[in-house]
């Protein structure tokens, strides 16, 4: 009786079983839906609006994959997670894509079974303090009261700075970034650590920034990127591309705006070929030749996404440091499209 | 006797007093305060200190509300207003966070034009209800009691309302076909009303939804589990949870109380086991193992995933508050069922589980308040609940940084509003009942 | 009578099975058995199948590797070094120490509340109502966080106690501080100290185990003092005046014993952040604690209230007809009867509470799920064996505070003869 309800409710809601389908690309679109995990809440990355719109960095990986996918960039579920939960989300299936400021180290890699697709952020993690604590330097936190995300990488980072250094602190931990800010801000740590973004992202949505102050030593590596499931090597190659794609589609100009113009117009062979107009590079992962051109124009290339949440006009001010093109002195670097 | 009275005393008053009043100190205020504050030293301390801790409590707080603000688009703004008003060293409330948000707290992300359709479930759940507590209803209500799951589930998720149908058309059939067969077998009914609709869900919904879709395309506008949150989420899951822990928890006690050493064992494993376990784990086995016991690619929603676990853990404390009714049952209703020769079945759904029902009402209630607050708990799995996701979510805006207090006084007004309310209910209907019973 | 005979004789037929009630019961069981099996095997085949699409396995040796986090608060010695496995442990501990801390407090509250509750005081029973209504109808979770808003944005930060004119001022003599990241308490430390054994558990103190033993010690000659007292007035009518006696047998040996260990106090001292030395109590520890206490104790006192409810009124009556005083009355007549009627609801209170405490993650305290359901699981993804592991050590914690239940109702059961 109770099985069978359980059953209605599936049919009825429409949210039923997509059961045991060949692979990711098939499950999404035949759910015609996206499920994509992001932060539960870090401004600029990921965080409903208002209305519940889901708006950030992260989340325009989702919807740039969901444009390509499925032609649509709002076809999108998102599931919050937070860091203790997110893998687990991946792997059991939960979530196509993890979009979710993840830090790309081997034993997630290799050990957690997934799959990065890239890196679509480089960080690096940094402490942020209260100015009139009078800290100039990460070395001089020796005895201080550190508040920490549990089940980040950072967590382990910040045991190995302090040990390498010899050095003691209190860990206070915290689940989510409003909790850490929270007790930041009562003071109950000295010092919050997490990766420099979202240190940036945390102080400018502060009453009043300029107490605080971000420290100079970056203590870790934090490339951040989309990761998928381990084994389905299509969904990673789709999911990898997309993100490729806008990397590339601003280092050859191509922008929301002109894409449809470029498409017709542009000489250059690789932004033809990226645009579906020259050879069928969709069609070798299941995708129409068009696929590109949408995940542009959902909602810009990477320079575009990086302006509009989290770059240098937004309240939370992040320079692009070494997350511009190679060609500006970054770090980005789109493989070639052939 | 009166002779001699009348002659020992020599002067008798002949007309009666004028009534007076009782001194002061045994009279009115005065003497209530003597009986109820200071009836002794330690009472007088108490009282003394009971006065401290309200005034303490006035004197802090009462400035923070009255210094509180209804409109304003931000925190900063909020400030601003409370230290023009009162000055800078003034703290106040900033309500206006609630007013603003206070849609959110309540629905989620749930469209704002659609919040008609949870309000008219939330409205629809009482009428439902009403059958079951009033007994003076006429009897063909139950029906709309029965059907009240498919309703809301349609109300509140959308889609097609087909689907809907067929699976209230299969229940149908079921029901229909164990009245006939039953005539010959009543096995054989059974087995039938069980398979007959499986196959008919499994097979024969899908083609004829998609007709009937085609022909008569009822539909209300899909709404994903993810826009659910709040209170709306909470309720959705409290009582989805109870509803359908019921039939499952009353299996259960019967289970416990079985003669059959298996039945027994498994009734009491499952019952000690999910006691045993804090409620956050089996959500933590909802959002993370359940998908790994399931057939590879298997998916399903969340919510459905988190009431499934919900119901499993309510129906465990059901299943031993009607255990608890079914003991308090005199021992002879059972024997009299025995002796009119009634089967067991039948003496349970027509003698024992009545009776047993009832005496356990207030205990339900109560498992449901417990639940009901539980469900805050989703939020451990990436579910909005009106707790601490949605005021985190709330906090994450520019907008409304570092509110606190706030969003806290709100949700829990309510959920003391509602508990309260359901406690005091169960306790009146307790003393109705006892009062049936003698 | 020649046919009731008849029916049996024909022999078995396999409609036996489903209509005889003979049969029936083993069918249904051997139904059921079947069933279970079935769902069971479905559950772990497919189990397995994701697994081995995932390319994981099922085994416990995450256990043994290097955890690679801190922890704030331990009671045994624990380094970002130990492994998972002492990871685990040292939130085990934390969870019953959080809970046994709970569970007192709770009592004592508890007791208190429902005792008030009952008072001819109209003030007090009327405040203690709303402390109850207040508490039992609001999540948990809202108390354990306004707890920890209250301990960290109304105490002062550890810069307010420095400089020459300092905001806050430490309490007893400099022995404790209340911090916004914690309570400072001053520690014992003996300069002549006996030294610990190191275990591999733990390190355990010999100055505390010879504290531990001269306590005991003098408990039990205050007893033997006591029974002869007793035998004493029995025999002569005249109780002999002990109590300095008691007393001096009480602490005598005890101070002693400190003394000549070297007693002295390590007080927590301010430095560059923080204030180090002495105990810290962290706050995430003392709002759960708060948090889980106050709510529980408002059911316990409620229980409590029922509890001396039950007890008719005729018994302290009659009590009060034999001169017994109030206070004797109560704890002779009254309490025996209601504490048959407390304690079981009091200690299915006792395992909401130690179940409740796994909240301990929403205050940044960490508890079993904080480490091994938490950080191990999430650093070595084994959310299987992690989650399974955790069950099964809360499931061992209830089922050995109900076996402690149905002792004691055992135990104080009516006999009834």
């Amino acid at each position: 009786m109770k099985r069978t309800v359980c059953l209605g409710a599936l049919a009825i809601t429409g949210l039923s079983a997509g059961f045991a389908s060949a692979t990711t690309l098939e499950d999404v679109k035949a759910r015609g839906e996206l499920n994509c995990g992001v932060n539960s809440g870090l401004v600029g990355f990921a965080t409903p609006d208002a209305n519940g719109n889901w708006v950030g960095f992260d989340v325009a990986i989702c919807k740039a994959v969901a444009a390509a996918v499925l032609g649509d960039g709002s076809k999108v579920k998102y599931v919050p997670l937070s860091s203790q939960n997110r893998f687990t989300a991946l792997s059991s299936g939960e979530v196509d894509i993890l979009s979710r400021n993840t830090t790309w180290t081997f034993s997630r890699d290799v050990d957690l079974k997934l799959d990065f697709a890239g890196v679509n952020y480089y960080d690096g993690q940094g402490f942020m303090v209260r100015k009139d604590l009078g800290v100039t330097s990460a070395k001089e936190l020796d005895g201080s009261t550190v508040c920490i995300q549990t089940g980040t990488t950072t967590e382990l980072n910040l045991a190995d700075y302090f040990k390498a250094n010899g050095m003691e602190y209190q860990p206070v931990s915290v689940d989510t970034n409003a909790e850490g800010e929270q007790q930041f801000l009562a003071g109950a740590c000295d010092s919050y650590t997490t990766d420099a973004s979202g240190l940036a992202a945390t102080r400018a949505a502060f009453a009043n920034p300029d107490d605080y102050v971000i420290l100079p030593e970056i203590i870790s590596k934090e490339p951040l990127g989309p990761a998928v499931r381990h084994g389905d090597n299509e969904w990673g190659d789709i999911v990898r591309w997309t993100l490729n794609a806008l990397i590339a589609a601003e280092e050859y100009g191509v922008t929301s705006t002109n894409v449809e113009e470029l498409a017709s117009s542009s000489e250059n062979p690789e932004v033809r070929r990226l645009l579906g107009q020259e050879g069928d590079l969709g069609a070798m992962f299941g995708l129409d030749a068009d696929w590109a051109k949408r995940a542009i124009m959902a909602g810009g290339n990477y320079g575009e996404i990086f302006a509009a949440t989290i770059g240098e006009s937004t309240p939370i001010g992040l320079a692009r440091g070494l997350n511009a093109q190679w060609t500006q002195g970054g770090l980005l670097y789109a493989p070639p499209f052939r | 006797m009166s002779d001699l009275h009348a002659q020992t005393v020599p002067y008798v008053r002949d007309t009666m007093l004028p009534e007076q009043s009782p001194p002061a100190a045994q009279s009115g205020a005065v003497r209530w305060l003597r009986e109820n504050l200071f009836s002794s030293w330690f009472n007088a301390a108490l009282t003394l200190l009971g006065v401290a801790v309200i005034y303490f409590f006035i004197a802090h707080y009462f400035p923070w509300f009255r210094h509180g603000v209804w409109n304003a688009a931000s925190l900063q703004e909020c400030r601003a207003i409370i230290a023009e008003k009162w000055g800078p060293e003034a703290s106040g409330a900033c309500w206006a966070v609630i007013r603003e948000r206070w849609n959110q707290i309540i629905f989620g992300f749930y469209p704002t034009e659609l919040y008609w359709r949870p309000i008219l479930t939330f409205v629809l759940l009482f009428v439902a209800m009403a059958p079951v507590l009033y007994t003076q209803l006429p009897r063909v209500l139950l029906w709309g009691t029965v059907a009240y799951p498919l309703v809301a589930m349609w109300l509140l998720w959308g889609g097609s309302i087909w689907p809907v149908v067929m699976i209230a058309f299969g229940f149908m059939l079921g029901g229909v076909i164990l009245r006939i067969v039953s005539r010959w077998s009543a096995l054989g009914a059974l087995v039938a009303a069980i398979v007959v609709p499986v196959l008919f869900w499994a097979f024969l919904m899908g083609p004829i939804d998609d007709d009937l879709s085609y022909i008569a395309p009822i539909a209300l506008r899909p709404i994903g589990s993810d826009q659910f949150g709040g209170f709306l989420l909470a309720i959705v899951i409290g009582v989805g949870g109870i509803v359908m822990s019921l039939p499952l928890g009353i299996m259960l006690a019967l289970g416990r109380q079985s003669d059959m050493f298996l039945i027994k064992t498994l009734s009491v494993v499952f019952i000690e086991f999910i006691r045993g376990v804090p409620l956050i784990t089996l959500l933590f086995v909802a959002s993370t193992l359940l998908n790994y016991f399931l057939p590879p690619g298997t998916n399903f929603d969340i919510i459905l995933r988190v009431m499934i676990l919900v119901t499993l853990f309510s129906a465990a404390y059901i299943a031993e508050v009607i255990r608890g009714g079914l003991a308090a049952l005199p021992r002879g209703q059972y024997e009299a069922a025995d002796a009119l020769g009634l089967e067991y079945w039948r003496a349970q759904r027509l003698i024992i589980l009545p009776q047993a029902l009832k005496i356990s009402i207030p205990g339900i209630v109560s498992t449901f308040i417990g639940m009901f607050k539980d469900t805050t708990l989703v939020t451990f799995v990436g579910l909005y609940d009106p707790l601490k996701s949605i005021p985190d979510a709330i906090r994450n805006n520019f907008e409304w940084k570092g509110i606190y207090w706030e969003p806290f006084i709100f949700v829990g007004v309510i959920f003391f509003v509602l508990n309260f309310a359901m406690s005091r209910y169960s306790m009146y209907l307790e003393r109705r009942l006892q009062r049936d019973h003698h | 009578m020649a046919f009731a005979h008849d029916a049996p004789e024909r022999g078995f037929r396999l409609s036996q099975l489903i209509y005889d009630t003979r049969y029936r019961s083993l069918t249904i069981q051997a139904v059921t058995m079947i069933l279970v099996m079935l769902g069971v095997w479905w559950l772990i085949g497919n189990l397995l199948d994701n697994l081995n699409a995932l390319g994981k396995t099922f085994d416990f040796g995450f256990l043994e590797q290097r955890a690679g986090y801190d922890i704030a608060q331990t009671l045994i010695p624990y380094s970002n070094d130990s492994t998972h496995a002492r990871a685990a442990l040292v939130g085990l501990l934390n969870t019953l120490w959080v809970s046994l801390l709970g569970c007192i407090a709770a009592t004592v509250i508890g007791v208190v509340v429902g005792i008030l509750r009952l008072s001819n005081n109209w003030l007090i029973a009327r405040l203690m109502t709303v402390y109850v209504e207040a508490f039992r109808n609001v999540p948990v979770l809202l108390w354990i966080l306004v707890a920890l808003a209250v301990m960290t944005e109304l105490t002062p930060s550890p810069s307010a106690y420095r400089g020459d004119d300092p905001a806050a001022q430490m309490l007893l003599f400099d022995s404790i501080a209340f911090t916004n990241r914690g309570t400072h308490i001053a520690a014992i430390e003996f300069t002549r100290g006996l030294g610990v054994i190191n275990t591999p558990l733990a390190p355990i103190s010999l100055n505390f185990v010879a504290f531990a033993l001269v306590v005991i010690g003098s408990i039990w000659a205050n007893r033997k003092l006591r029974a002869h007292a007793a035998r004493v007035q029995e025999a002569t009518g005249v109780r002999p005046t002990i109590w300095w006696k008691s007393l001096l047998i009480l602490l005598g040996p005890a101070i002693f014993l400190l003394l000549a260990l070297g007693i002295t106090f390590s007080l927590p001292v301010l430095e560059r952040f923080n204030f180090t030395g002495g105990l810290n109590v962290s706050n995430a520890l003392v709002s759960l604690w708060l948090g889980l206490s106050l709510y529980t104790a408002a059911f316990i006192a409620e229980i409590v209230r029922a509890g001396i409810l039950s007890v008719s009124s005729g018994q302290s009556e009659a009590a009060f007809a034999l001169g017994l005083r109030p206070n004797r009355t109560m704890k002779l007549v009254v309490l025996p009867q209601a504490l048959r009627v407390i304690v079981p609801p009091l200690i299915s209170q006792f395992l909401n509470l130690t179940k409740n405490s796994s909240l301990a993650i929403a205050v940044g305290y960490m508890d079993l799920r904080g480490t091994l359901g938490g950080i191990t699981m999430n650093q070595t993804g084994r959310e299987i064996e992690a989650i399974l592991l955790m069950m099964l050590i809360y499931l061992l914690i209830s089922l050995s505070i109900s076996g402690v239940m149905n002792l004691y109702n055992r135990s104080v059961k009516l006999k009834e003869r």
